[in-house]
């Protein structure tokens, strides 16, 4: 259904700009969860764990397949229609591959005895990068709409279907940059 | 300059308006046609308005009855309730004499649920939604809001909230009933209490669907006014109104988030056996499974969102009643930017004094001093408001009207809590009063009663149009002045309660001889009670009356007022302006300036007129 016609008085995009202010809320949330876990580390009774090598690899895996989204969407704007959809589909897979490789972390934590409900340490990286593993399926979902358009519709470039990229784009760069937060968070508040 | 009261506003629009081409899309009447589109899944930020104002008055009601409900047991302790089990059943204890009593589980549950449902439900979903819904495009000239999907998506996630919250006052084993705080470790263990099993289940559920309520009207709000404005609305000629919209959602955008971490954790730690907040506990003979939680993590996670939300609440009205004071003693308001820059420091200093909701819980004397200095420093910006709302009053040609008058109680009620905050803010005062009815009188004086008022003025401001119609000023004053003082003698008394030490949230106090006397004083809070909520079934009456049968507007700004919402027909259809959008030409303050009553913004500056605010 569309919306509503409304007058567009700056240049940024509503839309556009509705995901910056999406992307700050959800960034606050990460934020009080990594308080949390610097409040309570504090506390003392803290089980000191180095983190599963699949994590660094997925750290690498999200940020090139960014890289290459990123490539996607140059190449849209200078309409090249094949390298678009070949970028596109390589970041999609990539991004498919992140989620499995943080599902391998998980499992590589359980083996080193770190549980889920064990010490809090434990739990706060398992619960924190599930929350996050949950934003990246968000993402997932919006590539792979931006994948149906890509190749069932027609190619060309216009303003809607730019924005509509764009702001794909930009959520997909969101997730990454917050993992590589995290990340470094992890291992730097060991 | 020729006499305002003659313009034709829709002829200036007309001549002077922008052309969006809006009507030239049809798309945008279709999505209203039938009866579902119109009324129940519409996406018209008018409509949306009317469903958060109704859905928050069912809300209120019930969150009223329930506190009727208490205070007949802290009241009257001894007196029968057995009436009252056609109602609440199984709640109400008779024994073999047949006399009723009100079981404590359910006493504690009525209170968490009357906590929960008037902060969150009512003064924060039925208050922002309503307002920031109806009067934000209105005000600064937008057909619509920037999502209208998200906008309706935010109404109807707030209603799934309210379902399952619903739901959960029939559950066998009763809502939940560790306050409306939900501090663990009560909260997490269903072997502790009642509540804490599906009660606490169902709250936590309904509580992440009411965040992502706030989230999506909070985001789509800011988007709208920083994206949407008409053609000559900067941001230094937005409505008061308008500024505290915009900075209650960014203060929502930025602490809600941090609740709903706060309140995964909960749920992980409830149903997945995590420890965030369990520490070893031993219950009934029993140790927990849980080593190593923290209950006092939860407590700043919780008070991170816990006092932003406060203000959440009071800041709306603010904006509401800095519109209507200046509306009515036709006077510009005095200090417009130092509102806005009051506004700002307020809500920025709500975010690091949190922890004076935590000064008995251990926490080390040096890190509670910063939070006294902060907490202290709010009465500051508090200050200039007061200060500004009195001088706008000041030698003020008021006209008292039921919107008015609830707006200057506004100010009473203001000063007369926000007092008592200074006092609680001191944490060696704090020793005594936390935890007593001195705190249960400060936030109900300064928020509760407050927006409440802050609400009323809205509404009676702003019924004309929302339903083309006038509600009753004879029934209206009525109101405020029952209201008033019904509200006072409610909670004045209770600061005495809490000076004396006579803790909040207990079910009786019969067994304390030291607070035996205040006995008489429960039960003249009882009766104020009673009479006040007898005064909003009033209130009730004739907005649904009026609704109806209320007398008709027939002039387009009936209040003689200068912002953009009276210049847009009685009724205003979907897309709000007929014809143009209309163009803002100078602030909307100018009320008796150069001899005229009122100027509306989109009056264009006239040749020789003294420009004295841009
Ligand atoms: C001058 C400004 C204010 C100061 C210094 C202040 C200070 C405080 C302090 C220190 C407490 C904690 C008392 C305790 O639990 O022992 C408190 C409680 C509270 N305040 Fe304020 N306050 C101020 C204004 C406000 C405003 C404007 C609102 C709402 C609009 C508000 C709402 C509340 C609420 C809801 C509580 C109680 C929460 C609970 O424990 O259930 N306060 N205030
Ligand atoms: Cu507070």
């Amino acid at each position: 259904m569309s919306s509503t016609v409304v007058v567009q008085k700056s240049k940024i995009d509503p839309k556009f700009f509705t995901l910056l202010i999406a992307c700050a809320s959800i960034f606050m949330m990460f934020a009080g969860l990594t308080s949390a876990y610097v409040v309570r580390q504090a506390g003392g009774n803290w089980l000191e764990f180095t983190l599963p090598d699949s994590f660094t690899y997925s750290t690498i895996i999200i940020i090139i397949s960014s890289v290459f989204l990123h490539f996607s969407y140059f190449s849209f704007n200078k309409g090249k229609e094949a390298s678009y959809k070949i970028f596109l589909v390589v970041a999609f897979i990539m991004g498919l591959f992140f989620l499995v490789l943080q599902y391998y972390g998980w499992t590589q934590m359980e083996n080193m005895g770190i549980m889920f409900n064990g010490n809090p340490s434990g739990s706060f990286v398992y619960v924190i990068s599930a929350v996050h593993a949950a934003h990246v399926l968000g993402g997932i979902g919006a590539l792979a709409m931006a994948m149906i358009h890509a190749l069932s519709l027609d190619f060309f470039v216009n303003d809607k279907r730019r924005n509509r990229l764009k702001i794909t784009v930009t959520y997909w760069h969101f997730v990454d940059i917050l993992w590589i937060y995290l990340f470094l968070f992890f291992n730097v508040q060991r | 300059m020729s006499n305002i009261s003659q313009i034709d506003q829709e002829k200036l629009i007309h001549e002077d308006g922008f052309n969006d081409h809006f009507h030239e899309h049809h798309d945008g009447d279709k999505y209203q046609m039938g009866f579902l589109t119109k009324y129940i899944f519409s996406m018209d930020h008018k409509m949306i308005a009317k469903q958060f104002l109704i859905t928050g008055m069912v809300w209120a009601v019930i969150g009223a009855l329930m506190s009727l409900v208490f205070r007949l047991q802290l009241g009257f302790p001894e007196s029968d309730m057995a009436w009252l089990r056609p109602i609440l059943g199984q709640w109400i204890v008779v024994n073999d004499a047949g006399v009723g009593t009100l079981s404590t589980e359910f006493y504690y549950a009525l209170v968490t649920m009357h906590g929960t449902i008037l902060v969150f439900f009512v003064l924060t979903a039925g208050l922002s939604g309503t307002f920031s819904n109806l009067l934000i495009p209105l005000q600064i000239g937008a057909r619509d809001m920037a999502s209208p999907f998200l906008n309706m998506l935010s109404y109807w996630f707030f209603f799934l909230a309210g379902i399952i919250m619903f739901i959960s006052l029939f559950l066998s084993t009763g809502p939940f009933s560790g306050g409306w705080t939900a501090y663990p470790p009560l909260s997490l263990l269903p072997q502790a209490s009642d509540g804490s099993k599906a009660g606490m289940t169902l709250w936590s559920i309904s509580m992440v669907f009411f965040v992502v309520s706030v989230l999506l009207g909070g985001i789509n709000y800011v988007t709208t006014v920083l994206n949407l404005r008409t053609k000559g609305m900067s941001m230094w000629r937005l409505p008061l109104t308008v500024w505290s919209f915009l900075i209650t959602a960014i203060v929502g955008i930025l602490s809600f988030p941090v609740l709903a971490a706060a309140f995964f954790l909960v749920i992980c730690d409830r149903s997945l056996g995590t420890s965030f907040y369990l520490s070893e506990i031993f219950i009934g003979g029993q140790a927990l499974d849980h080593v190593g939680g923290s209950a006092i993590l939860y407590q700043h996670l919780f008070w991170f969102l816990g006092h932003p939300e406060v203000y959440i609440i009071i800041l709306p009205t603010m904006g509401i009643v800095s519109e209507i004071l200046s509306i009515s003693s036709r006077k510009p308001i005095f200090g417009y930017k130092a509102m806005v820059m009051s506004l700002s420091a307020i809500s920025f200093l709500s975010f690091i004094v949190w922890a004076h909701h935590m000064f008995m819980s251990g926490m080390n004397p040096f890190i509670t001093n910063f939070f006294v200095i902060f907490t202290l420093i709010i009465a500051v910006p508090s200050a200039v408001k007061v200060f500004n709302w009195i001088s706008t009053l000041y030698k003020g040609n008021i006209r008292f009207n039921s919107a008015s008058l609830f707006a200057i109680g506004y100010v009473s009620l203001f000063i007369s809590g926000g007092l008592t905050g200074i006092f609680l803010g001191n944490s060696t005062i704090d020793i005594q009063l936390h935890d007593t009815y001195f705190v249960v009188a400060h936030f109900h004086l300064v928020m509760g009663v407050a927006a409440f008022f802050g609400m009323f003025a809205g509404i009676y401001h702003w019924f004309p149009k929302m339903f083309g119609r006038f509600m009753n000023e004879t029934v209206g004053k009525i109101h405020f002045w029952g209201t008033l003082i019904g509200a006072y003698m409610i909670f004045w008394p209770q600061h005495y309660l809490g000076i004396a030490g006579v803790p909040r949230r207990y079910y009786s106090f019969e067994n304390f001889d030291a607070f035996s006397h205040f006995g008489t004083m429960n039960k003249v809070i009882t009766i104020a009670a009673f009479f006040t909520f007898f005064l909003q079934v009033l209130f009730l009456i004739n907005f649904f009356y009026s609704m109806y049968r209320g007398r008709k507007v027939t002039n387009p700004n009936p209040w003689g007022a200068n912002t953009l919402e009276w210049t847009t027909p009685i009724n205003p259809g979907h897309g709000n302006w007929d014809g143009n959008l209309p163009v803002v030409h100078r602030w909307p303050y100018d009320y008796s300036k150069d001899g005229e009553d009122h100027i509306p913004q989109i009056i264009p500056i006239q040749p020789g007129e003294t420009v004295v605010h841009q």
